[in-house]
């Protein structure tokens, strides 16, 4: 690249990236902040555009978003951009490219800030397809972004403490929530009382969504999961059911119960398309997810590019805010060539006890190996192909796939739309349970998680100047 | 030869591997196939799993390529569950010169047998609805066929398994075993296992699996890029390539070349190949390779501008200096045979590549004279 334009591209307007850009240009730097959303806040502060104050009732630390708003305002910004890719290394500058609309646009910079965030995790159960069923954090963004609500009677499901707030939200909105089928026993949080005390702002968070669903009468079960959904067209019902410590059904304790919508969450995905793409060294954190390995300040193994948030361990967007504000800071120094100095104290001392809280989140919302007994041979893993599980075991036990990208290509499971973002998590542990087959590895991960092509792009645009002269 | 050794080992277990280990095993040999990856994890899972005939001319490399398409036919009924399809070849192109060069090409392939029809501009369209209405003209080839790579290795595989061969994967070869000059036998990560011949299909990394033997085969990667797009309703019917394709496939220039290359598949997606450069193992994305591939294939197909690109991916074609692979066994280390070097072609060769390497092992005659793939021609 001849010029970049810019110190420090951000890629991410969430709670990381936000704060990344904010820490950047306080540092003296030249910041673009690139998001496909039209606003800034990402998934946790969504809302519709210029209209925060009408679901300022859904949101929790408001003060910090728009502070993060107002630190952030001299970046300039490229919204609604969905980036397919980045390249580049330090020495002769990064691209970040991306697709608007109907136009590309190349964005140069010295180093970049990767924010990109997560999403939902998924595991297949019966009927997983039908209309009705939301994933946790859909049903959330249409509440925050649309103030939709997914359905009049919802059952929520999953794990982790992420379902809380979701229920408390459509309830909030007048939604019946019949109840919060959370898989493990969040009673477990006792044996890590430590690392919960010392974020007390958290503990806070999680008593106040309790209150809301008592206020609501929102039965909350434990140990108990939607394992099937039914419906001829739409969700009508599911079945809940008992789980033992492995999550298989317990025998006599399934349920059926009325709802016309399901929202389901199993933790969170980092999406690590963009790090991948530049070749950065990742790990398997504490929830099995594949994350990037980075260093106290935020550095990952690729010079000059940093990542932030949950694309380095999933944690909130607390954690996220600390983290990037470090990556910002560091990235700023490093483009405009002055001296790192070390990570403020306070800053270090936040982000370690906000990690100590994720690692005991994790360990009290394990995602356990008996979901795949809920399973028929019938039921579809990948939505986008229709593969089901019996292919997905097909391609293992017959055709001698042991990890999960060779299964993905052998089955089709993860090639569709979607790419395997919806599916690559349950392909993964499908083969990886299977006698023969290692525990899911980095490896394993990286093979359902790296995508080239970040986001679709049409090859008039990919082609540039010389595809509109083919149109001719 | 220790009793428990197995009459043929086959490192790689890749579509040539796969292959050879398939017909080794229907001609009644214990067979093991060992690979330090997964099933086709290398080139085999990165191509697009031709089976050609039109892009090669008269020649040794065509005599292989037409022994090898009549046998993946009867391999699709006697194996089959890999989506074979013969949906034919169209090349075509683009200047009045390009297509008397063609039409050429295409006379001088027929007088060996390969079927050939000359499609002048005005009926291009009876055969690719969709092409840009601007080329001189093309050449269709009916004896052209896809597969799915991964697909046809797995179940190759499979084919040989119920006929007593082994795979085992995540297994690497560190050495050999050898009594006197003869090789007999490999060293693994999981042990030893000595074999009566050991068949070195490794593909891009068959030069370093023959160094372990101390011999020298010129295998060297060079990479490729595909587009996928998203699943459409066939709008291409065959494989439609530009002619120019045959010149870079045949270019021992090391840097960039591109032609283009579009097909539909069975799943309903558009492949867009092809490109090739020598850059080592480089498994970064060059957007300079895609930006070009997705401007000929729009240039070919105008239809295609407002298709999406939901994948990409890349491969290491295993390429040898003079083009042609390297079949038959290493008269520098007896005992070992090469299946390996077959760069861009190597779905499409596998069969053929197979079943001599199978013939050869018996003491037959192979259906076809080797020579021209002999491991040591390329020594000075």
């Amino acid at each position: 690249m001849a010029t970049s334009p810019y110190d420090v591209a951000v890629v991410g307007a969430g709670p990381a990236g936000l704060a990344a850009a904010a820490a950047a240009l306080a540092g003296g730097a030249r910041v673009a902040l690139i998001d496909a959303g039209r606003q800034p806040g990402g998934q946790y502060w969504r809302h519709r555009p210029g209209d925060l104050g009408a679901v300022a009732d859904l949101h929790h630390d408001l003060r910090t978003f728009r502070s993060l708003v107002d630190g952030a305002a001299h970046a300039v910004k490229y919204f609604g951009h969905h980036v397919w890719t980045v390249s580049g290394s330090a020495a002769d500058g990064f691209a970040v490219r991306s697709v608007a609309g109907d136009a590309e646009e190349e964005v140069g910079a010295r180093s970049l800030v990767l924010a990109p965030g997560a999403y939902d995790r998924q595991v297949p159960f019966r009927s997983w397809d039908l209309p009705g069923v939301y994933t946790a954090g859909g049903a959330q963004a249409l509440l925050k972004g649309n103030e939709v609500l997914v359905g009049r009677r919802v059952v929520v499901g999953g794990t982790g403490p992420f379902l809380l707030p979701v229920a408390a939200g459509l309830a909030a909105r007048g939604a019946r929530v019949v109840g919060v089928y959370e898989a493990n026993r969040p009673a477990g949080w006792a044996r890590h009382a430590g690392a919960v005390a010392r974020v007390a702002a958290k503990l806070t968070e999680g008593a106040g969504y309790a209150a809301a669903l008592a206020r609501h009468r929102v039965p909350f079960h434990t140990r108990r999961a939607v394992v099937a959904a039914h419906g001829d067209d739409v969700v009508g019902a599911v079945t809940v059911a008992r789980l033992d410590r492995e999550w298989r059904v317990v025998p006599g304790s399934e349920r059926v119960v009325e709802c016309d919508a399901v929202a389901v969450g199993w933790g969170f995905t980092p999406q690590l398309e963009l790090p991948l793409a530049l070749g950065v060294a990742t790990r398997v954190d504490a929830d099995g997810s594949l994350v990037v390995e980075v260093d106290e300040h935020q550095r990952t193994s690729v010079p000059g590019v940093y990542v932030a948030g949950e694309a380095c361990g999933v944690g909130g967007a607390p954690l996220a805010v600390a983290e990037g504000e470090i990556a910002g800071t560091a990235a700023a120094a490093t483009a405009t060539g002055t001296a790192l100095a070390p990570v403020p104290a306070r800053l270090r001392r936040r982000r370690r006890a906000l990690r100590r809280f994720a690692a005991a989140m994790h360990a009290v919302h394990p995602v356990r190996d008996g979901w795949q007994t809920w399973l028929g041979d019938d039921t579809l893993v990948c939505r986008c192909e229709e593969v089901t599980a019996g292919e997905v075991r097909a391609a293992v036990d017959e055709l001698g796939a042991t990890d999960a990208r060779t299964a993905k290509l052998l089955s089709r499971a993860g090639m569709g739309w979607c790419q395997g973002r919806v599916c690559g998590y349950a392909t993964a542990c499908l083969t990886a349970s299977a006698p023969g087959s290692a525990p899911v590895s980095a490896l394993d991960l990286q093979g359902v998680s790296e995508r080239p092509i970040a986001a679709p792009i049409s090859l008039g645009r990919l082609a540039g100047d010389a595809g509109h002269n083919g149109q001719q | 030869m220790p009793t428990d050794a197995a009459d043929v080992v086959v490192v790689g277990a890749g579509v040539v591997g796969a292959a050879t280990a398939w017909y080794a095993a229907r001609s009644g040999r214990s067979v093991t196939v060992v690979d330090r990856g997964s099933v086709a994890g290398g080139t085999t899972g990165a191509g697009e799993g031709n089976i050609l005939v039109s892009d090669k001319p008269p020649g040794a490399e065509l005599d292989l390529a037409r022994l090898s398409s009549g046998l993946w036919r009867e391999l699709a009924v006697e194996v089959g569950g890999f989506e074979y399809d013969a949906k034919g070849g169209l090349v075509v192109a683009s200047t009045p010169a390009g297509f008397d060069t063609l039409v050429s090409l295409a006379a001088s392939q027929r007088d060996t047998g390969v079927e050939t029809v000359v499609v002048p501009a005005g009926e291009l369209a009876e055969h690719e609805p969709h092409l840009t209405p601007s080329l001189a003209g093309g050449v269709l080839y009916p004896g052209d066929a896809q597969v799915q790579p991964m697909l046809a290795a797995a179940r190759l595989l499979r084919a040989a398994r119920a006929k007593g061969a082994q795979v085992r994967t995540g297994v690497e070869v560190t050495g050999f075993l050898r009594s006197g000059g003869r090789v007999t036998g490999v060293r693994t990560s999981a042990g030893d296992l000595p074999a009566g011949a050991i068949v070195n299909a490794a593909g891009t990394w068959g030069g370093e699996v023959a160094s372990l033997a101390g011999v020298d085969v010129p295998v060297l990667p060079r990479r490729g890029f595909i587009l996928v797009t998203e699943p459409l309703p066939r709008i291409v019917r065959h494989k439609v390539y530009a002619a120019e394709y045959v010149a870079d496939v045949a270019s021992d220039d090391a840097d960039l070349q591109t032609s283009p290359v579009v097909e539909g598949t069975e799943a309903g997606t558009i492949l867009i190949g092809a490109s090739r450069e020598r850059v080592g193992y480089d498994r970064t994305l060059s957007v300079r390779v895609l930006r070009a591939l997705a401007a000929q294939a729009v240039a070919l197909f105008p239809v295609l501008a407002g298709v999406q690109v939901i994948r990409a991916y890349r491969g290491f074609r295993p390429y040898c200096p003079d083009h042609l692979p390297v079949i038959g066994p290493d008269p520098r280390a007896p005992g070992l045979y090469h299946a390996c070097g077959h760069e861009g072609a190597g779905i499409g060769l596998a069969a053929a590549t197979g079943r001599l390497i199978a013939q050869l092992i018996d003491g037959e005659d192979p259906d076809l004279d080797v020579t021209p793939y002999r491991p040591e021609r390329f020594e000075a």
